[in-house]
């Protein structure tokens, strides 16, 4: 079954000629046509445009030219500019917006020989930890399909665990790739802060947002991301630090790796099934040779708090240029400029949007910005000199990616805070900018849970070899839902 | 408690330019509510002297030198604008 191969399987079937591109791609745009029904996980298809890549991508695997991800079919979240082709964001918004231009990661997949099957349902502007805010429907967990996804990335997430691409990507500004990862069972990798570029990737908060692989296995995530990470002239936060192959530590033994337990994420909130898978992938560690330490990030509980004013803040500055004019919504018959914005702007966004618009206002408002965003700010950074006197003594932080399983589709909907909370161990990671992982580690009432990995700067590397080696001694990450095996 | 009430709201909603019905604007406001006393947490910290964050690595901006690098694109650019006219994008009258 070709649909149940990771990418790494499925190039050494391309090289031998078992399949050819088409095939694989024809294979997948019909389980797509077939299931997706079920998941509501992609916005757009693009089935003429995948064929004719996945010709192309065989004719240069032909003439010997083989790319990275040569013919392999992946779904790319719809937060990134893909020209020629709509891109939503999930919002009513960018209904109308086909995108001018291609974002430097969709150039990089493109250059790779890669075929993109469509564009994912997300979260209305990456905003939510559900799916639920997206204007083109919830996203359903193919485990459960009563169940969230989790976001924001949740079609990228659901289209992965149902087999219906070979990986997708996602971006995350709190735990927007971890925590879907998590909750639909699959692999999620957030990049260090600055690694993947945001050129062409709609802004939420860009000191805080970055792209990432989301696979079956973390090979294919070190796969993914070496085509993903570089420098890009084109984002000004982008860094300019050497790219190295991310596959080639991925076979270092993990004996005598020093893994930081923080208790702060073993405490009041935690699910005591999430609880007991987390306790027993450390277990899985320590038998490997690993040394478990307790460590203590005593600001982490500021994360939420401090994300709150920050996110919300860059939302709302970034969101300025959704106004009606050049691009997207414009509401009918404006009477003058100001009902132009305040109407476009007010029938294009949905709830969520608009709170954290108004949270950002305020706080960026005259006479409370001091108070507010410099206070975050520097909260900001005690929260990331927790993180940098943790990897004084630890190589890797381990921990739940979210403190439950998949919650119920409407379940937390009239609860913001509550629904804010689901990002508690994430969130963290963005304000320090670290490179963060969420990996398959057992499941709690048939539902996936997710392990958290954290690194230090540019450690993505390391914590692709720690997560292939949990990969190697279990075999959660390849269980499949049974609607989609 | 950090309370706002519906001319806050209203207030805040105009600074956004930012459409907001009027039956909505009381859950807008406990919303709000919610979230700025769920920050006041941070008002409880010591950051006497801590250096604000702006960028997780502390990177600066950087500059280069002031040559073109971009052609015009304007067309493209323009194809999927709301109102256009002669390269230009069209708004309501602003000035009489």
């Amino acid at each position: 079954m070709m649909h149940n191969k990771t990418i790494t399987e499925l190039s050494a079937g391309l090289e031998a000629g078992e399949f050819s591109s088409v095939e694989l791609t024809q294979t997948y745009l019909d389980r797509i046509k077939l299931l997706d029904k079920q998941l509501n996980s992609f916005i757009t298809m693009t089935p003429e445009l995948a064929l004719e890549q996945a010709k192309n991508a065989d004719a240069q695997r032909a003439a010997g030219n083989v790319g990275l991800l040569n013919g392999i079919p992946l779904a790319q979240k719809d937060i990134f500019c893909t020209k020629g082709v709509k891109t939503s964001c999930g919002s009513k918004m960018l209904e109308p917006f086909i995108s001018p231009y291609d974002a430097t990661t969709i150039s990089q997949f493109n250059e790779s020989g890669a075929v993109m099957l469509g564009k994912t349902n997300m979260d209305e502007f990456a905003m939510g930890s559900s799916n639920e805010t997206s204007w083109y429907g919830t996203v359903k967990n193919p485990w459960n399909t009563d169940a969230v996804p989790g976001g924001s990335s949740g079609g990228s997430a659901a289209v992965v665990a149902a087999r219906l691409a070979a990986a997708s990507t996602g971006t995350d500004t709190g735990g927007s790739i971890r925590q879907p990862a998590s909750f639909c069972g699959i692999t999620g990798l957030k990049p260090t802060y600055g690694r993947v570029s945001r050129y062409g990737m709609i802004a939420f908060a860009s000191s805080l947002d970055q792209a990432g692989p989301m696979t079956r296995t973390a090979e294919d995530a070190a796969l993914m991301l070496n085509v993903m990470a570089g420098h890009d002239l084109r984002d000004s936060t982008s860094v300019d630090v050497a790219v190295p192959d991310y596959r080639a530590d991925l076979n270092e033994s993990v004996e005598g790796l020093k893994i930081g337990l923080p208790k702060e994420f073993f405490s009041e909130g935690l699910n005591d099934g999430v609880a007991k898978v987390i306790e027993s992938a450390v277990k899985e560690y320590e038998k490997m040779g690993a040394i478990i330490k307790e460590i203590s990030l005593p600001t982490s509980k500021l994360a939420v708090p401090t994300y709150y004013i920050i996110a919300p803040s860059e939302c709302s500055s970034n969101l300025s240029r959704m106004d009606g004019v050049r691009f997207g919504h414009r509401c009918e018959d404006p009477k003058d400029l100001s009902d132009l914005y305040i109407r476009s702007r007010g029938e294009g966004f949905g709830p969520e949007v608009k709170r954290r618009i108004l949270v950002g206002t305020y706080a960026l408002s005259e006479g409370f910005y001091d108070a507010y965003y410099v206070k975050a700010q520097k909260t900001r950074r005690l929260i990331s000199n927790d993180f940098n006197q943790a990897f004084d003594e630890v190589d890797v932080i381990m921990g739940p990616a979210a403190p439950s399983t998949a919650f119920n589709i409407g379940e937390l909907t009239d609860d913001p805070i509550t629904m804010y909370l689901s990002d508690i161990y994430t969130i963290a990671v963005n304000l320090a900018g670290l490179p963060g992982m969420s990996i398959p580690a057992g499941f709690s009432n048939d539902m996936p849970v997710g392990l958290q990995l954290i690194g230090k700067h540019f450690a993505e590397a390391k914590l692709l070899n720690v997560a292939h080696q949990f990969q190697k001694e279990t075999d959660w990450h390849l269980k499949a839902p049974t609607a989609f095996k | 408690m950090s309370k706002l009430d519906k001319s806050d709201v209203e207030k805040i909603a105009f600074l956004a330019r930012l459409g907001i019905d009027e039956q909505d604007i009381p859950e807008y406001a406990t919303n709000l509510s919610n979230i700025l006393d769920m920050v006041e947490q941070l008002d409880s910290v010591d950051t006497d002297g801590v250096k604000p964050m702006a960028h997780p690595l502390d990177a600066v901006q950087r500059l280069r030198a002031d040559v073109v690098t971009e052609v015009n694109d304007r067309e493209n650019l323009q194809a999927y604008a709301p109102e256009i006219s002669d390269g230009l994008y069209l708004v309501p009258k602003v000035i009489e």
